[in-house]
């Protein structure tokens, strides 16, 4: 890969599982500092795509590159993990941890810091996601939202290079989500690179540089938010975004 | 022993290869449903035949941590498996190997839920020690039988050994209980969450 400042690069993607096939060849890819975010019906391989990206789930064909390394035929991919940040859907704390130590874990255990060193770290990211105060609670006492924020934090401490969120506040009742958003939103702010899966299309609107309309397996269409709403080209994604505007009533 | 046996045991169940998975069924299904006395017969009397010959002690100890093995690796082989898989998938995530997530973040959780109906199977192996006395293990049971030979009160010695019986898996009970509380934390507290 020549391009400088690409930080990911997918090829072709392709995955099945069985005999559905639920990537079928999809490509595009991530400048430094760019927000993207991935819309679409349900199962259509929006959460599948992310979590090929890191390989949590292993693709059947095309390339992943993250920067200038091979992520497909990567050899050590606890190290190439490490660079990527995932967000859960269901948050995906560790229960038996306080949120600091949810922080504080992936540095100790993975990166091998000093415990001293991790928890400066952790606290600092935590106090990024407004939580200091919330450091010694565990998952069950805190709310969804909190517990998002913390998820967001865990990742933000490995530093990575690209934070991917499935869907973050698809799980949440509604009064929460805008501390996501506004955590998330900060982020996109401070030139982190970006990709979510998300319904909501205010974030969307808002903060994303370029919206990915995917169905069945293909990226329909792919253009920046102002074109995207006023100006879909496709007649499948003007449909989409008419039952999500009737939906949400923006 | 059971422990030392039960926790490899229930690893191999969730995480080996296939033939392991069967012959670790094979065990499990066998041991669980012969009834402990069988077991101890047969080890302490049919073992002999084909060579292989322990004292009534170790017979005891064998069958007794064979079948329980056989139990407890149930117990961990269930509370593994409800520790929700993205737990594993976070783990993973951040850069853990298999090995470490399951050591840093899958163990922990899982072990807390297998203490209580842990501590239930080893009050039962306790209890069951009782059997040691078909084997001439000298256990409390014979050791009351010998007093009431020349004492002549069964219903008191009797008492006495289901007393002493009664106050061992009591204290037993509370302590693995204390241990229970001071590894709760929130969202783990079992009897808390159904109301």
């Amino acid at each position: 890969m020549s391009e400088e400042n690409v930080v990911l690069k997918i090829e072709n993607l392709k995955k099945s599982f069985g005999d559905k096939e639920v990537l079928k060849g999809v490509s595009f890819e991530m400048k430094k500092g760019e927000t993207k975010v991935i819309i679409g019906p349900s199962g259509t391989g929006k959460s599948t795509l992310l979590a090929c990206i890191n390989m949590l789930v292993v693709p059947n064909g095309g390339k992943i590159w993250l920067e200038n390394e091979e992520v497909t035929s990567a050899k050590n991919l606890n190290k190439i993990r490490q660079e990527i940040g995932f967000v859960f859907q269901d948050f995906g704390l560790f229960s038996h941890l306080t949120a600091l130590k949810n922080v504080m874990i992936g540095l100790t255990k993975v990166k091998k810091m000093e415990k001293e060193a991790a928890r400066e770290l952790a606290m600092a990211e935590l106090k990024r996601v407004g939580l200091e105060k919330e450091a010694s609670l565990y998952p069950a006492q805190l709310s969804g939202g909190q517990k998002q924020r913390v998820g967001i934090a865990r990742a933000l401490a490995m530093k990575p290079k690209i934070i991917l969120f499935d869907e973050p506040t698809s799980a949440l009742d509604p009064e929460l989500i805008g501390e996501v958003l506004s955590v998330m939103k900060n982020l996109a702010l401070s030139g982190m690179t970006m990709l979510v899966v998300t319904h909501e299309m205010g974030f969307a609107r808002t903060v994303s540089d370029e919206i990915i309309f995917m169905e069945n397996g293909y990226i329909v269409e792919q253009s920046s938010p102002e074109e995207m709403f006023k100006n879909p080209k496709n007649q499948r994604t003007k449909e989409f975004l008419f039952k999500l505007n009737e939906l949400y009533g923006e | 022993m059971g422990l030392v046996l039960a926790l490899p045991i229930s690893f191999g169940q969730i995480y080996g290869n296939k033939l392991l998975k069967a012959i670790i069924a094979v065990y499990e299904k066998i041991l669980r449903s012969i009834p402990e006395l069988v077991i101890l017969f047969l080890i302490f009397y049919g073992f002999p035949r084909i060579g292989v010959r322990f004292s009534p002690f170790a017979a005891v100890v064998i069958g007794l941590g064979l079948r329980s093995s056989a139990y407890q690796s149930q117990v961990f082989r269930g509370a593994i498996n409800s520790v929700s898989k993205t737990q594993m998938r976070a783990a993973r995530s951040l850069g853990m190997s298999n090995f470490q997530g399951f050591v840093f973040i899958v163990l922990p959780q899982a072990l807390r839920i297998a203490l209580p109906p842990w501590t239930n199977e080893f009050t039962i192996v306790l209890k069951d020690s009782s059997l040691a006395y078909a084997l001439g293990v000298t256990e409390i049971l014979r050791q009351g039988g010998y007093i009431i030979a020349t004492k002549h009160e069964p219903m008191i010695i009797y008492l006495t050994v289901a007393v002493f019986y009664f106050v061992v898996t009591i204290v037993i009970n509370k302590s693995l209980g204390r241990v229970e509380k001071k590894l709760a934390i929130p969202g783990f507290d079992v009897k808390e969450t159904v109301r």
